[in-house]
């Protein structure tokens, strides 16, 4: 008798190397299924368990996930868009045009990175109007709210240096009134613009300081923080239920102890 | 029991760990106010491949009377007006960008937030919370009219004029 799709998964996960990879073992218990998510590199940043109703669309309108989706995309399109860039002045608005009109599939690689980047920006503030509304950034979750708002900059940062990136006249004056605004700073805002610029006008350091941190530094610091924001969500208790907080909890308990005073 | 290795002021004294513990996060501190320091240093350019500040505008006789004629590579413009020539910077005191003259008008325009000047720099109407600086101008010997950007002068003073 041929065997059905599962069996195949289970005969796989039954073999030898498999379960050199994956220890928990096979089985659907509550217990396998926990050491599952607990034994994996990346999914033990989650909870094990999860409320079957915080999954439904209404609970987060899947905010952060998409958001986290749209982060993935950025990474994995703009790896290759760097191996058609040269971040220097003669060349950077060259290299833009060829992955546009020359490079095959650059202009979707690069359609797919700005769309990406706009849309990450827009999931990242309806992400937080999410959390504010719902009042999910209260205790024990203030922490995590402050992470969230380093990664609202981390996306803004990253957005601005990307933006410089296609040495286009929008982008070279878009940079020139960004680095003015930050040259508004009291006391040291000169000496900031001049660090940032690596110099006194957007030029070719410019264009080299912006594409390390748009291409290093910043992804590398907004992986540390979403790591530290996911892992948060576990120990701050999971996922925001208001019908489950402790706090409300104590309330209906106490509305129960008094009804039961009234009797 | 008295413990007799121990100094009478044990308890205020610092011990041996205490002392490496502190002795070690000293280190730490100096080494990371070093290492501050050093990348400070190493962010902040020692030579910079920009252009010079001093520019050549070339002999007066290109810019004919009541004219005012923006360099757009050095961000200046030549003014050559009844009392003689001004440089004036064309570079918005807003947020930086580049202004243009408007010839229709006889006002300097920014296209960035829409401030407006006069012909000598005096702001019309903001965001731009200051004039456009005048810039120091002077003849050469070879009769060319030089502009230094980096050097700000009164403006409307007898000395911010070259007359030729």
């Amino acid at each position: 008798m041929a065997k059905t799709i599962d069996q195949h998964f289970d005969t796989l996960r039954e073999t030898r190397v498999w379960r050199s990879i994956f220890r928990s073992g096979t089985g659907s218990s509550t217990l396998k299924r926990a050491l599952a998510i607990q034994q994996n590199v990346f999914l033990h940043l989650f909870s094990t368990k999860v409320r079957t109703r915080m999954l439904s669309f209404s609970a987060t309108w899947y905010l952060g996930t998409l958001t986290l989706g749209t982060f993935l995309i950025l990474v994995a399109t703009g790896i290759p868009l760097m191996l058609y860039y040269h971040p220097s002045a003669p060349q950077a608005y060259a290299d833009t045009k060829d992955l546009q009109f020359v490079v095959s599939s650059g202009l979707f690689l690069r359609n797919l990175h700005r769309w990406s980047a706009h849309t990450m920006v827009f999931l990242v503030f309806a992400h937080m109007f999410k959390v504010f509304y719902r009042g999910a950034y209260r205790a024990p979750r203030e922490f995590n709210w402050v992470i969230g708002v380093i990664l609202l900059l981390m996306t803004l940062l990253l957005s601005y240096t990307g933006y410089l990136l296609p040495w286009d006249q929008l982008a070279y004056w878009a940079i020139t009134v960004g680095s003015n605004i930050a040259s508004a700073v009291p006391l040291m805002g000169n000496k900031i613009r001049f660090l940032m610029l690596g110099g006194n006008a957007v030029n070719a350091n410019a264009l080299l300081r912006f594409y390390v941190l748009h291409c290093m530094i910043l992804p590398l610091a907004a992986m540390f923080f979403i790591a530290i924001h996911f892992w948060r969500i576990r120990k701050d208790g999971g996922l925001y239920s208001h019908a489950s907080e402790p706090t409300t909890l104590q309330a209906k308990n106490a509305d129960g102890a008094t009804a039961q005073e009234a009797q | 029991m008295p413990d007799e290795t121990k100094p009478a002021n044990a308890d205020s004294a610092v011990d041996r760990r205490q002392f490496f513990a502190k002795l070690g996060l000293g280190s730490l501190g100096i080494a990371a106010a070093g290492t501050a320091a050093f990348a400070y240093q190493f962010l902040e350019p020692n030579v910079l491949f920009e252009p010079s500040p001093v520019v050549n505008a070339g002999k007066p006789d290109r810019y004919p009377l009541d004219s005012v004629t923006l360099d757009v590579n050095s961000g200046i413009y030549i003014v050559h007006s009844q009392e003689g020539y001004f440089s004036l910077s064309a570079v918005c005191t807003h947020l930086g960008c580049l202004t243009a003259w408007k010839p229709e008008l006889g006002i300097i325009a920014c296209p960035c937030h829409g401030s407006k000047f006069k012909q000598n720099g005096e702001k019309i109407e903001g965001p731009a919370p200051k004039p456009l600086p005048w810039k120091r101008i002077w003849l050469n010997d070879d009769g060319d009219l030089l502009v230094d950007r980096s050097t700000d002068v009164p403006p409307l003073q007898r000395d911010s004029f070259v007359r030729v």
